[in-house]
């Protein structure tokens, strides 16, 4: 390529210390109570950061380089900005800042343990962020299925309005802000935001078609930037302890810490805060108490939820934790939540689960998407058994190349690109499989999984072959 | 005219020819049957048709009068997720009379509520047992033996995913991510989630939901309103006491319900062999200050 690279950016520090991490009760040491939550950092000195007004607040988040926790890792600051976009404080129409919890991707678990422990944290969170948007109100968009957790939240919203700190004149600083609690109702597509506003409108969660983008027509036709809870979770503590300390973590574009959640075939599954880009082989190590049966056990690892491509043990074992480190190795961060396997998993059939998963979630709105999920589905299915002829690895292939990019929203990709890892690093197993199959029925398969004798038996089958 | 339909004609002797040699055999293709979900539309049924009344009852007025500050006045129908839920709870599931009813109140079209209740899968549009078991399956669980648990809970009931038991009392579904894979393998009983299972935990959990069942009438979940579910997660005094997860077990009258959360030593999302992270002394807010007095 003749383009310039950049140099690899260096890795700056190793080893994060408790002091630096920001979820202090993700293990419930303490009471999600105010009271705990004030002994241990939360709400102090809220009224002066509110007081700074949105620009200091929105360079200190840049400052900080947090990116988005939700799967995309956009620039969260730069996010925030869109909000005071030219003229904005003379629109008298209300502004929203809407939290996605709707936390439904498989593999992720770190939103639950924020909001049933560290509720506190997302309540100032919204605050803050808001007053950097200058939202009047924030809506809590939580999963249907969290019922404790939301419980957990509610309390948590109504001893902060009962202690004045959020509503009329919020923690004393003279801004009016409110934060509503809004349940799913389970449809995983909703964690997408524009279908999450739809769904906040009392609407089937539909994604909508983008622009116009919601910092401009969002939650009932207002100004709306939606966030992951993490990245709300964290901004009051960022902006206590500096943009430059938050940066100091990881390496240069991908710095903080992360809840990483760790699943599948380790010794110890968890939920960890670590700083970004940990080697992954360290990760599981120090935290999960490693693969089971021994890192040499290892078969693969989805790095950042159901939606990020597979990776196999060979690039595993030298790869980093961070949004760019798993672009190279063509996966990527996504929530970070990291679903191990081990040498006894049946991978195809793994992601043949996955793409079911996919088939049921598709809101339908789309026809690559709606029928695409269909087909993946059925056609993994047949793969999980060997019912297929081997040039149907390339068909698939090709129909998930179809499909990406088609779509209104990202589920299109989200179905894709499991298959597609699959594809380019388990061929081999895939042809075994389908291999094994023709020689135990006598001949290889006809496409669409039909017998190799079909025809002679008087089936329909599809021509041209 | 002849010469235009003489290849038709010759192609389509052809396929008569070809069909008298060989039987042509098709078979009717079928919508799988999708067992999570129910049909999209409805059908009445004794049970569930538009001659049975449904009104809120007093409590869930109330309720509902809260739920509709939360959004703009002019944008009512937000709601319409809250109060089904709301008539759900109240009902049991989601009538065609229950829609109705929140579509009166919110006035607005029924189909719009109808579309809204049939996107959702949380919303149960038929009747489910008194404990509705929904047995989480997708990739990490799976990896963690959720076939298993799936195994024990059919042996145990007897009855497949999307079947009712006869004495009413359990519904079983398999669903996708319930969003606690650190915890897998995990069902969620109607509210709580029981997370770390074997087969043989699943199998103890629902024998004693059985029995409370039995013997006190207890129907596991918090109907309706919240009642104290999570008052100890936020009651819990500043450090001195580690946090209680899940919701609250039950134990009356020689009945006892294990307490929702991990069925291991596990409180919650930990490592289970000791905390790797988060051993050492707690800080504070002013111990990390930010150093050049911008706050």
């Amino acid at each position: 390529m003749a383009t310039v690279q950049d140099a690899p950016p260096v890795q700056r520090q190793r080893g994060l210390q408790d002091q630096d991490r920001i979820f202090q009760n993700l293990y419930g040491h303490h009471g999600a109570d105010l009271k705990s939550a004030k002994k241990y950092g939360d709400w102090y000195k809220t009224k002066e950061m509110l007081l700074k007004g949105h620009d200091w607040l929105i360079s200190e988040i840049k400052a900080s380089g947090l990116r988005g926790r939700g799967g995309a890792g956009f620039p969260s600051g730069m996010k925030w900005s869109f909000m005071n976009f030219k003229d904005w404080d003379k629109d008298t129409k209300p502004r929203y800042l809407v939290v996605n919890a709707d936390e439904g991707e498989p593999g992720t678990c770190k939103d639950r343990e924020i909001m049933r422990k560290d509720p506190h944290k997302l309540i100032e969170g919204c605050l803050v962020a808001g007053r950097a948007m200058n939202c009047t109100s924030a809506y809590i968009y939580i999963r249907g299925e969290f019922y404790h957790e939301a419980t957990v939240l509610q309390r948590a919203i109504q001893e902060a309005y009962k202690e004045g700190l959020i509503g009329k004149n919020a923690c004393g600083s003279g801004y009016d802000f409110d934060v509503f609690l809004h349940r799913g109702m389970g449809a995983y597509v909703c964690g997408e935001e524009t279908s999450l506003i739809e769904s906040l409108e009392g609407k089937p969660g539909k994604p909508r078609l983008k622009p116009p983008f919601p910092a401009a027509v969002g939650l009932f036709g207002c100004p709306s930037t939606v966030a992951n809870v993490e990245t709300i979770a964290v901004a009051p503590t960022i902006i206590r302890r500096g943009g430059s300390w938050f940066n100091s973590f990881g390496r240069e574009r991908n710095s903080g810490t992360k809840l990483f959640c760790i699943s599948g075939h380790v010794n110890n599954p968890c939920t960890v805060e670590e700083e970004m880009s940990i080697p992954l082989k360290e990760l599981i190590e120090k935290h999960a108490g490693g693969v089971t049966g021994g890192w040499d056990n290892l078969k693969a690892i989805i790095p950042g939820g159901s939606s990020t491509p597979i990776l196999p043990r060979s690039i595993c074992d030298e790869q980093l934790m961070d949004f760019d480190a798993l672009k190279d190795s063509q996966s990527g961060l996504g929530t970070a939540a990291v679903i191990v396997m081990d040498q006894s998993t049946d991978v195809v059939r793994a992601i043949a689960r996955l793409s079911k998963f996919y088939h049921h979630e598709s809101c339908g709105q789309c026809t690559p998407c709606r029928e695409g999920s269909k087909w993946t589905e059925q056609i993994m299915q047949r793969f999980e058994q060997g019912r297929a002829r081997e040039r149907e690895i390339d068909m698939m292939q090709e129909l998930t190349k179809q499909v990406e990019g088609h779509t209104i929203c990202a589920l299109g990709e989200a179905f894709a690109w499991p298959v597609q890892g699959l594809i380019r690093h388990f061929r081999p197993e895939l042809e075994a499989r389908i291999q094994a199959t023709a020689k135990k029925s006598g001949g290889e398969m006809l496409a669409g999984g039909w017998q190799h004798d079909a025809g002679k038996h008087g089936m329909l089958i599809s021509p041209g072959q | 005219m002849s010469s235009i339909l003489a290849p038709w004609a010759r192609k389509s002797s052809a396929r008569v020819f070809r069909a008298a040699i060989r039987e042509q055999r098709r078979t009717f293709q079928v919508a799988a049957a999708r067992r999570s979900d129910s049909l999209n539309v409805h059908r009445d049924t004794p049970e569930n048709n538009l001659s049975i009344p449904f009104k809120f009852n007093a409590q869930n007025e109330k309720l509902i009068e809260e739920v509709l500050t939360r959004y703009p006045s002019q944008y009512k129908k937000a709601a319409v997720m809250p109060l089904l839920d709301l008539g759900q709870r109240q009902h049991g599931f989601t009538s065609i009379s229950v829609m109705n009813e929140v579509a009166r109140l919110l006035e607005m079209p029924p189909m719009r509520v109808y579309e809204v209740a049939t996107f959702y899968t949380m919303y149960n549009r038929n009747p489910v047992g008194r404990f509705h078991v929904q047995c989480c399956t997708t990739t990490p669980c799976q990896l963690r033996d959720s076939d298993g648990v799936m195994k024990a809970i059919e042996e145990h009931l007897g009855i497949h995913p999307g079947e009712t038991t006869e004495d009413k009392m359990f519904t079983f579904t398999e669903v996708e991510c319930l969003g606690a894979c650190a915890n897998a393998p995990m069902i969620q009983i109607n509210d709580d989630y029981y997370e770390d299972l074997t087969p043989e935990t699943t199998k103890s959990i629902l024998t004693a939901l059985k029995e409370a069942a039995l013997k006190t009438g207890a129907s596991g979940g918090a109907a309706g309103l919240a009642g104290s579910a999570g008052q100890d997660e936020v009651e819990g005094k500043p450090s001195e006491k580690q946090l209680k997860l899940g919701g609250s077990g039950y134990s009356a009258q020689g009945a006892s319900i294990p307490a929702p959360g991990p069925m291991s030593k596990r409180t919650s999302c930990e490592p289970l062999r000791g905390l790797t992270s988060l051993n050492s002394e707690m800080w504070t807010g002013e111990s990390t200050l930010r150093k050049d007095g911008a706050l």
